[in-house]
């Protein structure tokens, strides 16, 4: 075990989310354990818990997806689960790694690794190519829209690390992404087992010349918060003190807390309370007693305003140049995660920014067939379906198109009686 | 909203006494801002860059503020522990110029460090916050809970929790946990259901999109939250730095008599006394993690500010539970089962 250096911990280098992605078997818990062991950002006590659990159970070498498969049903199945998140540095990039869950049954928690995640790789068994995780995964990850995807061409040495099978694996794979409008695509012949093009460039692959995994992770540009036109604020909370002001100077104060979601905010500026349209002027931005002449996403801040307009939580403080006209009726693609079907007709939440409105699906278009991946004509959407519907809203919301807004278009679907999510919404122009 | 979310307006007039004229250590004064003398102007586009540090503190801030939208009675678990202490200097930003709108509780396992304790009573003052305490001891003396063999008390604190959350009414309960902490907390939401008996079920946990918060529940059930999910122990450490947040001053290094058990160091006193075998020595030391008197070891070390915490947290090799936690190594799976039956 080498200490890990100092000026890794101490980083200040920018923050990646990534996300794996992938069938089961295909090695994400070791690709991800291996990451983290080969980075020096294993502790001594983890390291030497898992080489006796490897004991224990009679293996010749230690199995580091034990790094991350926690729970004990994982480690009794030898599979994964749920998420585990993990945090790692390097002396350039500090990492958010949430390793997902590569069984059909669990990729609800595969969307949710995916939907904060910068880079997603996807793991696949070069023996076995392109399978229905796969393509359901690089469907997830081309939905919402993640920035990266590096495909992992996996076990590259159980088929003696064969440039004719990576090549072919990788343009299979490469030929789905394309069908599902996937721009950029990395493809890299890994073994998570041993180590090859992980951190450093494998011997083994003489004929491939491009950069190990890690390698790649450290130099992918992250894109910035806030690409729309102008910012977007939704209000969390009226701050009014009163007598209960924490300075007696205060008793007057009257503030609107929240996250700027997208954009930046400057004192000064005009703004717009939607959906009432109504328009003021920013007078102040605070952060904890702290005053500041801007703020930017993604800072929780809160904002004061030149008027004394009606403004409550669930309203959303957005610039005069931001295209979001409150709308009731809205199309979207909806990423089904519950065993419960929708039907068409069903009465939901939408829990949109710090808005609960109630919505009704007034029709159901279309699901997407992962195997021609085109739209087929569908009646209600299942667990795992992905698909197009129409949803009337009780109350107008500022949505924006997910594809030009994360935060604009991003939405749930919530269960009105049981509070728990049923979908993610991604809303269409 | 359709159901539950306190109206916004009412935030102020339901929160606790006002703390009037205590200035807040990690607050400076207010600072007049330049831009509003000339409003039309945009400052340089390259302002300096958010670090690590402040995204966290923006999404911890986040993520309070929207339990406070849509939990009725939130409450948030104080020990006087240097997470729950950093839970709390989000919670005061979070609302200024408005208190802290919940009140905190504690589970005294009775075998607090005492300095901890004094701390957490400090705080509560400082603040005027409303502390809900439930006493573990107070359930072993009326026969509700039995000592354990190995004298260790954190298994015990969760049945009193459960109860202490059901007598409350509270629906939302803020906890300092972090995912880098232990195997099981790293497959815990930030916003994480418990069904009517407290139990989190692990295989069946609500996916949690983009930074929507979906904090709906039956009723009888109610979520336990994580704002610092996303911490580590290094981003905890330089947070208290870079806010100069105060702390008990058991994380400093000081001088203590300790003996050596399980490759850990024990303090001499009420709770750990040493067995005939084991020697007691005077070490500098400090704590990395404050628990249970019985269970929780110190390390070696002379850091005596939070920046020299910082090196040493950057330069460690091995985990703060590892280092000094006992209850963590009854068994590969110790969290996982304390957690399924309502552990924090």
């Amino acid at each position: 075990m080498g200490t890990p250096t100092i000026t890794a911990g101490l980083t200040h280098g920018t923050l990646l989310r990534l996300a794996t992605a992938g069938s089961v078997d295909d090695g994400k818990s070791t690709l991800v354990g291996r990451l983290l062991h080969d980075t020096k950002n294993v502790l001594s006590d983890q390291l030497a818990a898992v080489e006796r659990v490897s004991r224990d159970r009679g293996l010749s070498a230690t199995d580091l997806a034990l790094l991350t498969d926690g729970l004990r049903a994982e480690r009794e199945q030898g599979i994964t689960i749920d998420v585990a998140y993990r945090y790692f540095a390097t002396a350039r990039r500090s990492y958010i790694l949430a390793d997902c869950p590569g069984h059909v049954q669990y990729t609800r928690n595969t969307v949710t690794g995916s939907s904060t995640a910068d880079v997603v790789v996807l793991l696949t068994d070069a023996r076995k190519g392109v399978l229905e995780q796969t393509r359901r995964h690089l469907a997830v990850a081309a939905l919402l829209r993640v920035p990266h995807v590096i495909v992992a061409v996996n076990k590259i040495d159980l088929v003696d690390f064969s440039q004719a099978v990576f090549g072919q694996v990788s343009r299979d794979i490469r030929a789905v992404a394309t069908g599902l409008g996937v721009e950029h695509v990395h493809a890299i012949p890994t073994s998570a087992l041993t180590g090859d093009n992980i951190v450093e460039p494998s011997l083994n692959t003489p004929w491939y010349e491009g950069p190990s995994l890690l390698e790649l992770l450290e130099t992918l540009p992250v894109d910035a918060a806030g690409d729309e036109p102008g910012f977007r604020f939704p209000v969390q909370l009226v701050v009014r003190p009163q007598q209960a002001a924490l300075d007696p100077a205060l008793v007057d104060y009257r503030g609107y807390a929240g996250r700027l979601v997208a954009g930046r905010v400057v004192v000064g500026d005009e703004v717009i309370a939607e959906p009432s349209g109504r328009r003021s002027r920013v007078v102040g931005i605070d952060l904890g007693g702290r005053e500041l002449s801007e703020a930017r996403a993604p800072q929780s801040v809160t904002l004061r305003l030149a008027d004394d307009i009606d403004i409550a939580r669930g309203d959303t403080i957005v610039s005069p140049g931001l295209a979001a006209e409150p709308v009731k009726e809205v199309s979207a693609v909806l990423c089904w995660l519950s065993d419960e079907s929708l039907a068409s007709r069903g009465r939901y939440l939408v829990k949109h920014g710090s808005a609960t409105v109630q919505a009704i699906v007034t029709s159901v278009d279309s699901r997407l067939d992962l195997d021609s991946l085109s739209d087929v004509p569908a009646s209600g959407l299942g667990l795992n379906d992905i698909g197009r519907v129409h949803l009337r809203l009780a109350k107008p919301l500022p949505v924006s198109d997910y594809a030009t807004s994360r935060p604009g278009g991003a939405f749930l679907l919530v269960d009105p009686a049981s509070g728990g999510t049923l979908a993610a919404g991604m809303v269409t122009s | 909203m359709s159901t539950q979310a306190i109206a916004p307006d009412t935030l102020a007039p339901d929160i606790g006494t006002p703390d009037i004229g205590t200035p807040d250590i990690g607050t400076p004064d207010i600072v007049s801002t330049t831009a509003t003398a000339d409003a039309g102007r945009r400052p340089a586009p390259d302002a300096p860059a958010l670090t690590q540090l402040d995204l966290l503190e923006a999404e911890g801030i986040a993520v309070i503020r929207e339990i406070v939208g849509e939990s009725r009675r939130p409450v948030l678990l104080f020990s006087g522990g240097k997470d729950s202490v950093v839970m709390l200097h989000l919670a005061r930003k979070a609302f200024w110029p408005a208190p802290i709108p919940f009140p905190v509780l504690h589970v005294d396992t009775g075998h607090n460090f005492p300095e901890v304790l004094t701390f957490r009573d400090a705080e509560v003052e400082r603040l005027g916050l409303r502390l809900h305490v439930a006493s573990v001891q107070d359930w072993i003396d009326d026969g509700r809970l039995a000592e354990r063999a190995d004298g260790t008390r954190n298994p015990l604190q969760t049945l009193p929790l459960l109860d202490a959350i059901e007598s409350g009414g509270f629906d939302a309960v803020f906890g300092g946990g972090r995912r880098d902490e232990e195997k099981a907390r790293a497959k815990e939401r930030i916003v994480s259901l418990r069904d009517e008996f407290g139990q989190w079920d692990p295989r069946n946990q609500r996916p949690e999109l983009w930074d929507l918060v979906n904090a709906r529940h039956r009723p009888g059930e109610h979520m336990r939250v994580f704002p610092l999910s996303n911490w580590t122990e290094l981003d905890v450490w330089r947070y208290i730095e870079r806010e100069r947040i105060a702390l008990p001053e058991l994380y400093y290094a000081h001088q203590r008599q300790v003996f050596r058990r399980d490759a850990m160091w024990f303090a001499v006193g009420p709770y750990s006394q040493p067995r005939a075998s084991e020697v007691v020595e005077t070490r500098t030391v400090r704590y990395r993690t404050v628990g249970d008197m019985s269970c929780t070891g110190a390390v070696e070390s002379d850091a005596a500010t939070a920046a020299d915490v910082v090196l040493e947290v950057a330069a460690t090799t091995i985990t703060e539970r590892g280092a000094t936690r006992g209850d963590d190594r009854l068994s590969e799976a110790a969290m996982e089962d304390r957690k399924k039956e309502g552990y924090f």
